[in-house]
């Protein structure tokens, strides 16, 4: 509703203020008249009339106060429409990555700017700034606002996916002990990828995204310890998972496959399915698994792909030959924790407890996360 | 909506440029070319200019209240400017399709400051 109000008013500002007031006025009205029939068209109606009153009052905007009343505001397909292009276009490339991230939880999702702030731990003030700047590129640059067409459009979309992965990310790896106020960054993301799936139905990677997004959600159960300390896949209580987001995450993924046209979410998202089916940790699927990472590889190569593979492999091959190629990486990912907690691993494997501990140590001096940083110490103290 | 699209390079890029033989020089002034012509029959070429090289340069800068000039030119010299192409598109996204296909280096896209009101 926002991108409608937006697009009509061409002020990000007054159509959120509109949106919030029409809000506040069905928390004072519904609970005695009843929640009306369609009260998607009651609050546009409501908000409409509001956005009116304020340009009344203000002499500044008669002339958008013309565009509001001859603008042809029907609701559902062009609020569709709305959303999207309101989506692509706060993930503009001409923007910043932080930019895109804040602009889209702002504008899209409805995020406050102390949310976004505690989200992704910086100051407030620092968030504020960021959007205002964002906006006003938007406006002096003169971005387009519409959904790109053409060739443009899967690279803009690849950018689309990144952002909502990135806030995905950020609200699932971050996620220790649950903090009362705190917005679920990690189901937000999921919800606008879903709205993104919804409008643009025939994208496999957008609906890759989803099932990914979806699976790894599954376990949130069992990811924390009644301590609120991190339990690894290998220990997790099954039971606790989600079954039916699972069996979702693989409906979806095989809708998506049905496409024919593979990517990289697809593919780790299948992994992630491979690993939700497995009733234990030691009947999971590993020679599988490496073949989806070979896959990833030849689609979308990176150390971390390649020391993920390397785990996966350490399951059937000897610990020797995964940690040959974890070594492989060391000048890629010397400052990647996860790389040495993984050699960790391997040499412990390997009956050498002495260089795992060192390389144990080095994760902890590289990691930021408390309940990671609480696991290595805890490993080091066996 | 006008824009100046800014094309760029390195000094490492600028060698390379004047070391180029006349055949492969002739070559890229005629892609560069050819990229003109295309687009001034679209009309979205308002002007431009190619600029000759930065030793060519000379800056005035205002030091202690007076102005004071300099041999070279104002960016520091691994950054070079070589020419600039002042274009009338509808947004942003159309800047960037030219820019994109630029066929000799990169291109920074700035809007132009619109006075028509002032």
């Amino acid at each position: 509703m926002t991108a409608a109000l937006v697009r009509a008013l061409g002020d990000f500002d007054l159509a959120e203020e509109v949106v919030q007031d029409s809000l506040v006025a069905a928390l004072e009205n519904w609970p005695e008249e009843g929640i009306p029939d369609k009260p998607g068209a009651w609050l546009m109606t409501t908000a409409r009339r509001r956005a009116i009153d304020i340009l009344r009052r203000d002499r500044r905007y008669r002339e958008k106060l013309a565009l509001l009343e001859r603008s042809d505001m029907r609701s559902d397909p062009t609020e569709a429409d709305d959303r999207l292009r309101l989506i692509f276009t706060c993930c503009h490339p001409a923007l910043s990555p932080e930019a895109q991230v804040a602009l889209t939880l702002r504008a899209v999702a409805g995020f406050t700017t102390a949310e976004i702030a505690s989200a992704f731990l910086v100051a407030e003030a620092t968030v504020a700034q960021r959007i205002v700047r964002a906006k006003r590129k938007i406006v002096d640059a003169h971005i387009p606002y519409r959904v790109p067409e053409g060739s443009d459009l899967s690279g803009r979309l690849d950018g689309v996916l990144s952002v909502l992965y990135l806030m995905f990310n950020e609200g699932y790896l971050s996620r220790g002990a649950q903090v009362a106020m705190r917005r679920d960054l990690a189901d937000d993301a999921l919800w606008l990828t879903s709205l993104v799936s919804t409008l643009m139905p025939d994208q496999p990677e957008v609906i890759g995204l989803q099932a990914l997004m979806k699976l790894n959600l599954a376990r949130s159960a069992a990811r924390f310890d009644s301590a609120g300390e991190m339990v690894l896949l290998p220990d997790q209580d099954r039971s606790l998972w989600d079954h039916s987001a699972i069996a979702d995450g693989v409906a979806l993924l095989e809708w998506a496959g049905a496409m024919r046209a593979s990517g990289p979410y697809q593919i780790q998202a299948a992994i992630a399915a491979l690993h939700s089916e497995a009733p234990s940790w030691a009947d999971t699927d590993w020679h599988q698994i490496v073949v989806l990472y070979d896959a990833l590889v030849r689609m979308a190569d990176s150390p971390v792909v390649r020391l993920n593979r390397a785990v996966a492999l350490s399951h059937f091959a000897a610990p020797e030959i995964a940690l040959g190629e974890v070594n492989d990486l060391a000048i890629a990912l010397s400052g990647y924790h996860l790389f040495h907690a993984t050699r960790a691993d391997l040499l412990d494997q390997l009956g050498e407890p002495v260089l795992a501990r060192e390389a144990r140590r080095r994760a902890l001096d590289l990691c930021q996360n408390p309940a990671e940083r609480s696991l290595l110490e805890r490993k080091l103290r066996d | 909506m006008k824009y100046v699209l800014l094309f760029v390079g390195s000094s490492e890029d600028q060698d390379a440029w004047e070391k180029l033989p006349k055949e492969q020089l002739a070559a890229a002034y005629e892609r560069a070319g050819k990229w003109f012509e295309e687009h001034s029959k679209a009309g979205k070429i308002v002007g431009s200019a190619e600029l000759q090289g930065p030793s060519t340069a000379t800056t005035v800068r205002i030091k202690n209240g007076k102005p004071m000039v300099t041999d070279g030119p104002y960016i520091e010299a691994k950054e070079i400017v070589g020419g600039f192409a002042i274009v009338e598109v509808k947004d942003l996204d159309e800047a960037l399709a030219m820019a994109k296909t630029w066929p000799a280096g990169a291109v920074e896209v700035r809007p132009v400051v619109d006075h028509s009101n002032d």
